[in-house]
């Protein structure tokens, strides 16, 4: 909402002093977010007068037409002489009043005006548009032409008002009555302790049964309507300037006479108001529900097709207006341009239409006006008939009017709304001790009939339809009392658990992946669905399933990721376009699934707590969520340097990352190989888990597929893990246990075992494990060595070192000898390994 | 060594000398001293301590004298040989010496090389400045609590005062999403705040409840140097009996004295939620200027703009009808609440000037946060 200082002073007598910054500082504490002081006219300097232009002379041969003009200015210039003036606008003719600008002036925008040679005469001064002057749009696009009465030679600056401060405001959803320079100067009223001269307080005739006849069918889609009807107004007759200036101040575009003064009246007091023309309205006008699939053609020129909710207003054909949001093509009243048919008898309409009703509307047909504004955050249904009245008297004073005596008002009986609260509550809301009296003056203020002691029954203004509770009347009482004399205390929590094991576990796997050299790169979780062709998945891969917004933002990423590998591909496939080759990244979020059975999740009731059913119900609604851990590399994991060679990430990163995840979860992850959508078929690890005793993958890693790679734009050989975080974190075991330390010698033995090349070596380390039994300390893998001439075609060699130890005495050689030969017995009878020789 | 002259001819043998002895020691000595190296004391070990060494030969002469000479010869030798052996072994620590530091020059390195053989792994400060966040609060017995980020309408407006016809439910820019075949009505949303975690707590929770309520939201606003469309908040709920607008003044005061340091402090000033009531819109000191550069042209902020005060996010009591929707009495409960957006306040505390450097995960721009901020 636009509040023009100088229309606010006209109902608060606010010192002159006061500037709108102090204006803004007042309100922003009393609650009114003033976002932004604007200064109209600001470096703004005559002389800028009124001007009738006495000829004009077509200037020839320039690429665009070009005047030359005298303009009588009087005794503005000091001379008394016509002004000549050169202009390249063409909206006015001889005779007509014009605003000048003339040499010495300075306009907004540091624009000093002198004397100037152009198009071949000098240009003493400029005929201004209303841009140049820092109006706003008046919707003639070219120079301001004045009424025809106004005066030669008056300074413009004043006349156009042209130096103002205008407040911006930001008014919350509550706040329907701030949607009006009523509304903001009672609380500038309050803010100051000033009395409010209220816009609305006039003497309305009271109905009878002469006025247009109106017929409200639904009394609570709209529980007042008030019809008022003007004759014999003069279609030629133009808005006047003040009121022009004061529409273009709060942002609106001045159209016509009729028009301009609806939307005058509906700032002014908050009241939407709708002008019929009244020889195109056929019989009673009506409000009702709509008929399902009725159709109307707005003033916008679309046609809608109407819901069996929405209100409408009617007339003896049918829909004439969607009720407090847009009146119909056919009754609008027609344009001055069109003098023949202009309108010269209106119906006004002042209507109170059901908040809810008209939201709905708005929502259904993605339409919202500046009267639904005002209706959906609520507007005060007693201002109505006032509303009427102003528009009725501004007709008849600017428009040369008659107001007939007939006034129609249909009116729902209703009870002004009353709320009880102790009259300590909002003390204890505060935390302040402000006593009754302090309460009670507040309630007072804001416009409250307050009675009773220690319990107050308070009658909340009829615009004030947002209080409705207790707490209500607390906020009231506290902020005019002052948010910022709160005082600081601390309460005492009961003792916490700190965080829980999921919570730490997510912290730590981010620790150790950045202590590993891996960055975090939190990315977006919509996705594409085509990135699962470009990772190979089959057509009945369960990550296909997604969750799909209906409003996305990007129309190619419709979808919420299942993987957080497209996201973190992306990453580093953008690091590495700008020059950052060798890369290491990892990220840490939810994924989404759909559950198998699809259900939309019902509204609960909120007057009571839903039942244990109706949330479960309710999350059974939502999808699945895990949050997965996933690290994407390409380039050197090591770089080159004055210690040797680098080392390419490959695919044995990938794992490492894993079994670290894995460890800090305390869980037992077991690596297979396995083939699997991204990655390549012969470097692809599958992770496994066991829960509940079943195996269970949890997740990928190894190489990416070379097409895959190819088909993303990848670095060559980039590599990839993901794991679901949550599924580790449920089989890992909380608590470690102490192992028990021998200080008895160790006994090593090495062996190296021949293999088939395909025998996964942790296939022949479980068998030796195993094997050997409870005397094996430890095994270490320490050689791989492939010789077809050695070892033959297809073998490979696999040296181990094996540590044994006793808990209770030093092992004799033939001790461990005897455990190395059952290790190797168990590999040779699993695995077919030999002993090399 | 021969045996020992037992059958001694005293005609043949003549005394052994004493200047003569001490002739031998002084060559040895002298040898020693001239040895410039390990190898070269070797050399001259053997040849003056070694089996043929005058000294060795004069020793063995001892048996040959006859029996009166010998306590006197013996004497004399020995001593010799004593010297000796002594001005060997001290030369040999000598020369030992020099060696070792010979080498430890000699394996000098230049200890500015780099080492970046494995580059420096970060975490996201979005990460870190949540969890910095959090302990403040797990520090004064809150708990963290979480929650999905594909939400049930009813937990992300309804639950919240916030009806289908309300018009902040119009204004919350929410992504929905769509339902079974495909359909447009779900009653699913990508939730546009933490509140809903705050409504599952106090379902889920015994009272008192204090959470802190980290996390992922999301609205459709395009991606620009001031938006994302998904962003994180922090959010913080307390309902216990008697909490009061103070407490939650105290508590904010407290944060951002445990974020920014000693002296700082939060400013409230009415506004409007929903969920919320009384509500307030809340703003901290800037804890660049302190508020000094409001009317002082001469020494402008850019933190704050030179308005004294960095606004933070929303906060307010937690209105009843919410506490009613979650089965709390508010007869007897009260609570507070506020929350705020991560992102904005990554962009003032390290200036960071633009969002989109927060969401494409370039690592120019996290490295430097490292593992905490």
């Amino acid at each position: 909402m636009r509040v023009p200082l100088s229309w606010l002073r006209e109902y608060v007598d606010l010192p002159a002093t006061e500037t709108g910054r102090d204006i803004q500082a007042k309100l922003i504490s009393a609650g009114l977010e003033v976002e932004t002081v604007e200064q109209l006219g600001d470096g703004l300097k005559g002389p800028l007068v009124v001007g009738r232009v006495l000829t004009i002379e077509e200037l020839e041969g320039f690429k665009k037409p070009i005047r030359f003009c005298t303009v009588d200015v009087g005794t503005a210039n000091g001379s008394g002489e016509p002004q000549e003036i050169v202009c390249g606008a063409r909206n006015f003719a001889v005779g007509d009043k014009v605003v000048v600008v003339l040499p010495g002036a300075e306009l907004p925008g540091g624009f000093a005006i002198a004397a100037r040679k152009t198009y071949g005469r000098t240009s003493h001064g400029m005929i201004c548009s209303s841009d140049e002057l820092g109006m706003g749009d008046d919707g003639t696009k070219g120079i301001i032409v004045l009424p025809p009465e106004t005066e030669v030679g008056k300074d413009a600056i004043e006349l156009l008002e042209l130096v103002d401060e205008v407040l911006d405001i930001a008014v919350t959803a509550n706040r329907g009555d701030c949607l009006s320079i009523r509304g903001v100067a009672r609380e500038t009223a309050i803010a100051y302790g000033l009395p409010l001269r209220d816009p609305a307080l006039l003497d309305v005739p009271g109905p009878n049964a002469f006025g247009h006849p109106v017929q409200v069918s639904d009394p609570l889609g709209c529980d007042r309507f008030t019809a008022r009807t003007v004759t014999g107004l003069d279609p030629e007759t133009r808005s006047p300037i003040w009121l022009k200036r004061r529409l273009q101040k709060v942002g609106m575009r001045p159209i016509s006479l009729a028009v301009d003064i609806t939307n005058y009246v509906m700032m002014e007091v908050g009241q939407p108001l709708h002008a019929y023309d009244r020889s195109l309205v056929q019989g009673t006008i009506g409000v009702r529900r709509a008929g399902e699939g009725e159709k109307i053609v707005t003033l916008d020129g679309v046609t809608r097709t109407l819901h069996a909710e929405d209100l409408v207003i009617t007339d003896d054909r049918g829909p004439i207006g969607l009720a407090g949001l847009m009146g119909g093509a056919d009754t609008e009243i027609a344009d001055h341009d069109d003098v023949e048919n202009a309108s010269t008898d209106v119906v006004i309409e002042a209507a109170h239409f059901d908040q809810v009703a008209i939201a709905r509307t708005a929502r259904r047909h993605k339409l919202s006006s500046e009267a639904s504004r005002r209706f959906e955050r609520g507007v005060d249904p007693m201002a109505a008939a006032a509303a009427a009245q102003r528009t009725v008297d501004l007709l008849v004073l600017l428009a040369g009017g008659t107001a007939e005596a007939g006034v129609t008002e249909v009116i729902a009986p209703s009870a002004p709304h009353t709320i009880s609260v102790p009259a300590n509550h909002p003390d204890k809301v505060a935390g302040v001790d402000y006593g009754r009296e302090t309460v009670v003056r507040r309630l007072q203020e804001v416009g409250c009939d307050v009675y009773g002691q220690d319990e107050l029954i308070v009658t909340v203004p009829s615009w004030r339809p947002d209080l409705t509770d207790p707490n209500d009347l607390a906020e009231e009482v506290i902020r005019l009392e002052g948010y910022e004399n709160l005082p600081s205390t601390l309460p005492r929590p009961p003792a916490g658990r700190g965080l829980t094991q999921r919570q730490r576990l997510h912290r730590r796997v981010g620790r150790v992946l950045a202590g590993a050299g891996y960055v975090e790169a939190p990315n977006y979780p919509f996705i594409a669905e085509q990135v699962f062709d470009q990772f190979g998945l089959d057509a009945d891969d369960p990550a296909r399933r997604v969750v799909r917004l209906t409003n996305p933002l990007n129309d190619e990423e419709p979808a919420l990721r299942t993987s957080l590998l497209p996201g973190l591909l992306g990453a580093l496939r953008r690091n590495d376009g700008r020059g950052g080759h060798d890369l290491a990244l990892f990220e840490t979020g939810l994924v989404f699934h759909p559950r198998e059975e699809q259900r939309v999740a019902v509204a609960l009731p909120v007057d009571r707590r839903p039942t244990d059913e109706e949330i479960a119900t309710l999350n059974a609604a939502l999808p699945e969520q895990p949050r997965c851990v996933a690290v994407v590399l390409a380039g050197a994991r090591e770089q080159a340097g004055w210690w040797g060679k680098g080392r390419p990430a490959d695919w044995a990163d990938t794992i490492e990352a894993a079994r670290a995840v894995a460890r800090e979860a305390g869980a037992e992850l077991a690596v297979r190989q396995g083939q699997y959508g991204p990655w390549h078929p012969g470097r692809c690890a599958e992770l496994v888990v066991v829960a509940d005793g079943a195996e269970r993958v949890v997740g990928h890693a190894g190489e990416l597929h070379p097409r895959v790679i190819k088909a993303l734009g990848l670095p060559a050989r980039t590599a990839a893990m993901e794991l679901d975080l949550d599924a580790l974190e449920r089989v890992g075991d909380g608590v470690p246990q102490a192992p028990r330390i021998s200080s008895f010698p160790v006994a090593t033995q090495d062996v190296a075992l021949v293999v088939d090349e395909f025998v996964p070596h942790a296939e022949v380390e479980a068998a030796l494990r195993e094997g050997a039994g409870e005397l094996l300390e430890g095994i270490r893998l320490f050689d791989v060595y492939e010789n077809a001439e050695q070892l033959g075609d297809g073998r490979k060699s696999l040296a181990y070192a094996l540590r044994f130890r006793a808990a209770d005495r030093t092992l004799t050689v033939d001790e461990a000898s005897a455990a190395r030969d059952a290790a190797l017995a168990l590999a040779g009878e699993r695995t077919g390994a030999v002993l090399r020789s | 060594m021969s045996a020992p002259n037992k059958s001694y001819d005293p005609v043949e043998v003549e005394a052994l000398k004493p200047e003569e002895i001490e002739r031998m020691r002084d060559e040895a000595l002298a040898a020693f001293a001239a040895a410039d190296s390990l190898d070269a004391l070797q050399e001259a070990k053997v040849s003056h301590t070694g089996g043929t060494s005058p000294l060795a030969l004069a020793n063995r002469e001892i048996g040959a004298l006859p029996p009166h000479a010998k306590a006197a010869a013996g004497k004399l030798v020995g001593q010799a040989r004593g010297a000796v052996n002594k001005g060997l072994a001290a030369r040999q620590t000598e020369l030992e010496a020099e060696r070792d530091a010979r080498v430890l020059v000699e394996e000098a390195v230049d200890v500015t090389l780099p080492y970046d053989r494995v580059p420096v792994g970060a975490r996201h400060p979005l990460t870190t400045l949540s969890e910095r966040i959090e302990d403040i609060f797990v520090a004064m017995g809150y708990e963290v609590a979480e929650g999905p980020q594909v939400e049930a309408e009813w937990f992300n407006f309804d639950a919240l005062n916030i009806g289908p016809d309300h018009p902040a439910r119009g204004e919350a820019d929410t992504f929905f999403v769509q339902g079974p075949q495909g359909g447009t009505e779900s009653g699913v949303v990508l939730r546009t705040h933490t509140s809903p975690v705050q409504i599952r707590s106090l379902l889920e929770r015994e009272l008192p409840v204090y959470v802190i309520c980290p996390g992922r939201v999301y609205r459709t606003d395009e991606l620009d140097a001031t938006h994302t469309p998904v962003f994180h908040q922090v959010e913080l709920l307390a309902v216990d009996e008697g909490l009061t607008m103070a407490d939650l003044k105290g508590t904010l005061d407290h944060m951002v004295q445990s974020l920014f340091g000693e002296g700082m402090k939060t400013r409230l000033r009415p506004n409007f939620f929903p969920f919320t009531e009384p509500s307030a819109e809340m703003d901290m000191l800037c804890y660049v200027c302190k508020g000094t550069s409001v009317g002082n042209p001469d020494r402008p902020c850019r933190t704050c703009s030179s308005e004294g005060w960095i606004e933070l996010g929303g906060c307010g009591m937690v209105n009843p009808k919410v506490l009613t929707a979650c089965g709390v009495d508010p007869e007897k409960y009260s609570g507070f609440a506020f929350g705020f957006g991560i992102e904005r306040m990554l962009m003032f505390r390290h200036n960071v000037e633009d969002m989109r450097d927060m969401v494409e995960g370039d690592v120019r721009f996290t490295r430097p946060f490292g593992m905490e901020i």
